[in-house]
């Protein structure tokens, strides 16, 4: 739509027009200022906490599992250049110290966008009886974790 | 033909006083849109709808997605 949009206000003697093409999804994703009735609803990237370990993928095992075992969540989070790569459970982190992070992660974990409903956030989760969502943006970057517990009963 | 622009491209334009238009229908930029951005749905997108737009700057227009 934005496309034709952009060629029509050209044909209209516009001579700097933009098209943005990934539009309002990628911009809510974001986190971005937002106006209009639906606004102020709390999202998951609300509720995202930044408490969770995260580890190099060089990074040895033996050097990550403090990490986890002195955070709230059973698992580290790998990631280079701030993007989110993979997650480490516990039981990847009990074996050999000296293996480095990324041989033993589990690649591309799921994530949930910042704009995610809580409601449905909480219902996706209990759907998989999960205790936590991983929050990124569009481009893979590790926004946060959000809890289940901190999420509205299905009862809302 | 107009350039396509990523949100880091819009922010900087915005910033620079760029014009932001949704070219979606009434009901969904009423639920919710991005910040300063006026309504002009693409069905009626025309001379007399554009006549507010300061031709002289940038305009950025956005849809939902991509798709």
């Amino acid at each position: 739509m934005s496309p034709r949009a952009a060629c029509r206000l050209e044909t209209l003697g516009f001579e700097r027009v933009f098209d943005y093409v990934e539009g309002k999804a990628d911009w809510i994703a974001r986190g971005l200022p937002t106006e209009g009735e639906r606004a102020g609803e709390r999202r998951a990237g609300h509720l995202a906490r930044r408490d969770v370990a995260t580890c190099r993928l060089s990074e040895r095992v033996g050097d990550v599992r403090p990490r986890v075992e002195a955070s709230p969540y059973g698992f580290a989070l790998a990631v280079a250049d701030g993007v989110l790569l993979g997650r480490l459970r516990r039981a990847a982190l009990e074996g050999d110290p000296d293996r480095r992070a990324e041989d033993v992660m589990e690649p591309g974990p799921s994530t949930v966008r910042m704009d995610t409903a809580l409601d449905a956030l909480a219902e996706r989760l209990d759907r998989r009886d999960l205790k936590t969502a991983v929050v990124s943006t569009p481009d893979g970057a590790l926004v946060g974790v959000v809890r289940r517990e901190e999420l509205p009963t299905a009862s809302g | 033909m107009a350039s396509p622009a990523r949100v880091d491209d819009v922010r900087r334009l915005l910033a620079d006083g760029a014009q932001l238009v949704e070219v979606l229908p009434e009901a969904e930029y009423a639920e919710l849109h991005l910040e300063g951005a006026r309504n002009i749905p693409l069905k009626r997108l025309n001379a007399e709808t554009t006549a507010d737009l300061d031709p002289g700057r940038p305009v950025i227009v956005y849809c939902h997605d991509a798709l």
